[in-house]
């Protein structure tokens, strides 16, 4: 291989590919002569990818390692995202509709071909993933491909330029030599002064700042890189946890995902609203149309460990850790758990109460209260009187077969099949009691059983989340801004000075902002007597 | 105070307007001035400047006064939000104005500026409370540094204009001039957009119609401009009795989403009456009456100013609408991302900007094609404010 | 020499990524949930109340087959196997298989009132705070874990099961 490398005139030898010597600056691809401004892009360095292509491995490297392919990803994924957004994607549709006819019914024929084409859930799928995937690969192999090839060069860049070279930047002067012309050590005062680092051989100076802001680019490649990272630790189990806890008030549940250890209750559920009548916000909630505006969503938390082993169960032996208020936006953190306010629903059933009528005089012979969650078989009246639940349905309805059965084990709509015991009837009379239903099934009743009232509780919906990726995610987010705070708000300039008999020659170079760098050569051209350089991109029109 | 604060407001509207006329002025009267080119343009440039820092300084205490007065930073709705852009957009060129000393920049900046600000006015100014989600300090954080990098990005798409407008050929007609005669285009449906709206609301247009929505549900929706568009299978129910001329096609069911229709359409015909009425006046593009004025304007720094907006906002950008973003979203919805339409739009609006600086560092995109690229750029910004909070909804919010 | 050297670098690097993103991509598509009870492993011990408030251990019936059903009143498909599992039950009893039934958190007046409806001869257990179900990863019901005479789980079902079925899952767990 070796005999591809270029071995320029300075003596150094560069590898194939390589478009300006590394020590010298001579050009060493086209003419030598030619009055074009050099492409001065990754100092005109080999890039490793272009120069060599055999193994499978090595195509497949350099296609990542193109900027071009890296570019195309990009747009891929900006418009796949996009598209994403036109509608709702899967988790945002009304909970319970059916994704295969919401589409349709929602957005017609757009909505269906929305939805075969998998756009539903465009984010998770394979193919827009493989793309997040491949910007990673490609990030690790343009960025390899392209820091250390620049990085060697601006290592060895000398003070002395080829003429070729000098000649051949935007920024280029000639100053014959006068009274007026400072002394080579006032020029490097100058330059210094202005915060450049200052190099001299033999009575040429090279002064060159910000070289850091070209490492800009890779730092924020690598912050990225980190953050894709994190978001594929996701997968790894025990990483992530994402439950959701519907806790009633009054009630202590264990914390899903906490691995056993952790117990929450609820002390209550308050929601809050603005007054309507607040004279800041009266106009505004009237516009909105709402009955009233939320202002507090919170469920008041106590937190408990499970202390010892514990078999499952059995009762839990609970040691009370702290006591929280979870509000929107100031969620319980424990261990590296979050648990979060989403969600609640008012005035769930939690018992009822009924008393016991005689339906000829009217009078009431008894009362009771049936906990809905854990209706005990019977309740005593006293003076011979008894109710029996016979059977319970919390969520009542009639089954295909006309049988009564519950839907679920939440009293939505709860039912009993009581039986009534008083002295005239020792065995009881039958009644069917649900709500506004008071049936009875097996012929007529000298009792009924007549609805009191209800009891009810709030129940909070809450999230139990744990994200050990965070951390990895938030490292690579800083390490991002700060990269591309360091390659975006510096410039690397350089200004090479060289003697040629009576002449000065300066030219100049800087990645960006040539405002900047003009601004900055008319500041030293001026104290140091040289002639301000000609910017010969605009000559050339 | 909320008085006091939305006549900060307009006193501020009214100096940009006079800043703007300025730095016109200072490019456009070179021919009917005496004095040599550089002097006036220094002169009239420098009180271009100073009213629009006096118009900012106004607006800052508009932002005060209204942070006082609804006792939360006003940036909580679309109205607040609009305005607070169209702030950061005069910022960001105060800050450019004091690197590059251009008027040029000024001339489209200010505008552009002051249209965003106009089309914040027809949305609802009242001070609304702060639902749950929103009481957070990521709430400030977030939003006025997104605003703050998209109103950088945005001096970016100002200085692409004058690129364009500057060197496209306009001695035959092409597809670059096409689309430059439709960004012009686009600027002045926002203005008729905002004359219409809050013309017939100054008249008191207002008529309701009935309809049927997606969930079966029989809505009312109250149309502010004459429908031309009415909700499909709506029914006139009160108010001026114009109109509907035609019906919302079925699969439009959104509550709004008739009534959206109409504002679009609208926004599309006053806007081309407009447009076609100064057309007629120059007889000729528009773009070609102004270039012109341009002759002096150094392409190549306009282009070096374009690209350093990105430069520095794109960072800002970053910080602000993704990284603040994904900080509070995990405090307020449990989760760091979500793909919820604004936080996707975020995104896109962030691989935008990348493929731009890859294009231009990596492919050496300068020039014409870069400023094209900053016009796309900052049609995404406002598709972000305008299309994804209105059309699209999702869980911020401003629609 | 600098030529192979830099393929194996290159090769490494596309190695890892290709790796652990094709890991992302199986556990993201193809793997099952992890973290909750499946053939081949120990029964997890619990201790719930029957009907008649007596405590019942797992680990009690080492020895002998335990076929361990999760059910509710409102879960047609459990209904529809509970004659059978109790037809079978008293055939495998003598052969040392025990059905042990979970009732999903139901109150005890519901559970009970079923099994005196059923005439379940099998008993019926109640876990109130739904600890056990969490505890097997027990998501939609009935499912159904048979565990042999060493506490293993030998298969997990989720599915409704006909008399034929229970018969041959009884014979894999008799001891």
């Amino acid at each position: 291989m070796s005999d591809k490398n270029i071995t320029c005139e300075c003596g150094h030898v560069n590898p194939y590919g390589t478009e300006i010597c590394e020590v010298c600056g001579k050009p060493l691809q086209g003419d030598i002569e030619s009055k074009k401004l050099l492409n001065m892009r990754y100092e005109g360095s080999a890039r490793r990818s272009q120069t060599y292509k055999t193994t499978i491995i090595d195509k497949i490297w350099n296609f990542f390692s193109s900027v071009k392919v890296g570019i195309w990803i990009i747009i891929l994924l900006l418009v796949a995202s996009a598209i994403g957004t036109i509608f709702p994607q899967e988790m945002y549709i009304p909970p319970l509709s059916d994704p295969t006819v919401y589409y349709k019914e929602q957005y017609g024929v757009l909505g269906q071909l929305y939805y075969d084409l998998g756009f539903h859930n465009l984010y998770g799928s394979w193919w827009y993933m493989l793309l997040i995937a491949a910007l990673g690969l490609s990030l690790i192999v343009a960025s390899l491909d392209r820091f250390v090839p620049l990085y060697r060069s601006l290592k060895k860049q000398r003070v002395i330029r080829h003429e070729s070279f000098m000649k051949r930047q935007k920024y280029f002067g000639v100053t014959e030599i006068n009274e007026d012309t400072a002394e080579l050590q006032d020029i490097k005062k100058a330059l210094e002064n202005k915060r450049y680092h200052v190099k001299e051989e033999d009575g040429h100076l090279f002064a060159e700042k910000n070289r850091f802001s070209r490492w800009g680019p890779y730092v924020n490649h690598i912050g990225l890189i980190l953050f894709l990272i994190g978001g594929m630790l996701r997968f790894f189990p025990g990483m992530y946890v994402d439950e959701v806890l519907w806790l009633r008030e009054g009630e202590t549940e264990k914390i899903k995902g906490t691995e056993e250890a952790y117990y929450l209750q609820s002390d209550g559920f308050i929601l809050e609203t603005y007054d309507n009548n607040d004279e800041k916000f009266k106009n505004a909630i009237e516009e909105s149309g709402q009955a009233a505006v939320a202002k507090n969503y919170q469920t008041d938390a106590v937190l408990y460990k499970q202390v010892g082993e514990r078999i499952a169960g059995t009762d839990p032996n609970l040691e009370k850790v702290k006591e929280h208020p979870i509000q929107v936006n100031k969620p319980l953190k424990f261990d590296g758990y979050a648990i979060y306010q989403v969600d609640y629903k008012l005035n769930e059933l939690q018992s009822m109460s009924f008393t016991m009528d005689n339906k000829e005089s009217g009078e009431s012979v008894g009362d009771l209260t049936i906990d809905l969650y854990n209706p005990e078989k019977s309740y005593d009246l006293e003076n011979g009187y008894r109710v029996e639940v016979m059977d319970y349905f919390p969520d009542f309805e009639f089954n295909d077969d006309g049988e009564p059965t519950t839907k679920s084990k939440v009293p939505n709509n709860p039912a009993f099949i009581l039986n009534m015991v008083s002295p005239d009837h020792p065995d009881g009379e039958v009644a069917f009691v649900a709500i506004k239903q008071n049936l009875e099934p097996l012929g007529e009743n000298d009792y009924k059983m007549s609805f009191q009232n209800v009891d009810t509780k709030n129940v909070s919906g809450l999230v139990v989340r744990k994200d050990n990726t965070l951390w990895i995610l938030g490292i690579g987010g800083a390490i991002f801004m700060i990269g591309v705070i360091q390659g975006m708000y510096w410039n690397h300039r350089r200004i090479w000075i060289r003697r040629k008999e009576h002449d000065i020659w300066l030219s100049s170079h800087t990645n960006k902002n040539w405002y900047g760098l003009k601004r900055e050569l008319e500041s030293i051209t001026s104290q140091t007597g040289l002639q301000m350089p000609m910017d010969q991109a605009e000559q050339k029109k | 105070m909320a008085q006091l604060s939305s006549n900060l407001l307009y006193v501020a509207f009214f100096i940009y307007f006079a800043a703007s006329i300025i730095f016109a002025i200072s490019l456009f009267g070179r021919k009917w001035r005496k004095s040599d080119e550089e002097t006036h343009a220094k002169k009239w440039g420098m009180w271009g400047f100073a009213l629009s820092t006096i118009g900012f300084l106004f607006q800052l205490s508009y932002f005060i006064t209204r942070w006082i007065a609804a006792g939360h930073a006003p940036v909580s709705n679309l109205f607040e939000f609009t305005t607070f852009f169209g702030m950061a957009m005069v910022f960001a060129f105060l800050i450019i104005y004091l690197i590059y000393r251009s008027n040029v920049i000024g001339v489209f900046a200010m505008p552009v500026a002051i249209i965003v600000i106009a089309y914040a006015s027809v949305f609802p100014s009242d001070i609304q409370p702060l639902i749950p989600a929103l009481q957070s300090n990521w709430l400030k954080i977030h939003v006025t540094t997104a605003a703050l990098g998209e109103g950088i990005l945005s001096i970016s798409f100002a200085a692409g204009l004058v690129y364009l407008v500057k060197t496209v050929n306009q001695s035959k007609a092409s597809k670059s001039t096409f689309w430059l005669e439709f960004v012009m285009y686009s600027l002045i449906s926002t203005i008729a957009f905002v004359v219409l709206s809050l013309g017939f609301e100054a008249a008191g247009y207002s008529s309701t119609y009935q309809f049927v929505d997606q969930n079966e549900q029989q809505v009312t929706v109250d149309y502010t401009l004459p429908a031309l568009a009415g909700p499909n299978d709506g029914e006139y129910v009160s108010g001026n009795e114009f109109g509907p001329l035609f019906e919302a096609p079925g699969w439009m069911k959104g509550e709004k989403a008739a009534h959206k229709l109409n504002t679009l359409i609208w926004s599309m015909v006053g806007g081309l009456v407009f447009y076609a009425l100064i057309r007629l006046i120059l007889r000729k593009r528009i773009g070609a009456a102004i270039q012109p004025a341009l002759k002096n304007v150094n392409e190549e720094l306009v282009d070096e100013i374009q690209y350093r907006a990105v430069a520095i906002g794109f960072p800002v950008f970053t910080l602000g609408a993704l990284i603040f973003a994904m900080i509070w979203a995990q405090a307020a919805w449990t989760r760091f991302w979500g793909w919820d339409p604004k936080e996707v739009w975020a995104l896109v609006t962030f691989l935008f900007y990348a493929a731009y600086l890859h294009l231009r560092l990596s492919r050496g995109w300068q020039g014409e094609k870069s400023a094209w690229l900053a016009v796309v750029g900052f049609v995404i910004i406002m598709l972000n404010l305008v299309v994804v909070n209105l059309v699209i909804s999702g869980l911020h919010s401003y629609a | 020499m600098k030529k192979k050297n830099r393929l194996i670098v290159r090769t490494v690097i596309l190695a890892i990524v290709f790796i652990a993103v094709g890991y992302t991509f199986y556990t993201n598509f193809f793997a099952n949930e992890s973290g909750i009870v499946q053939a081949g492993d120990q029964a997890p011990n619990f201790i719930l109340t029957d009907l008649e408030g007596n405590e019942v251990e797992l680990e009690d019936y080492r020895g002998k087959g335990v076929f361990l059903n999760f059910w509710a009143t409102y879960c047609e498909p459990c209904k529809d196997e509970m004659p059978a599992m109790d037809k079978k039950y008293k055939e495998y009893k003598e052969k040392g298989v025990e059905i042990l039934a979970v009732n999903v958190s139901e109150p005890k007046l519901t559970a009970e009132s079923f099994a005196d409806r059923y005439n379940l001869s099998f008993p019926v257990l109640l876990d109130k705070s739904n600890d056990v179900t969490n505890h097997y990863g027990v998501g939609p019901i009935p499912v159904t874990f048979l565990i042999d005479k060493d506490g293993k789980v030998v298969q997990k079902t989720e599915a409704s099961l006909s008399e034929n079925v229970i018969d041959s899952y009884m014979k894999q767990i008799q001891p």
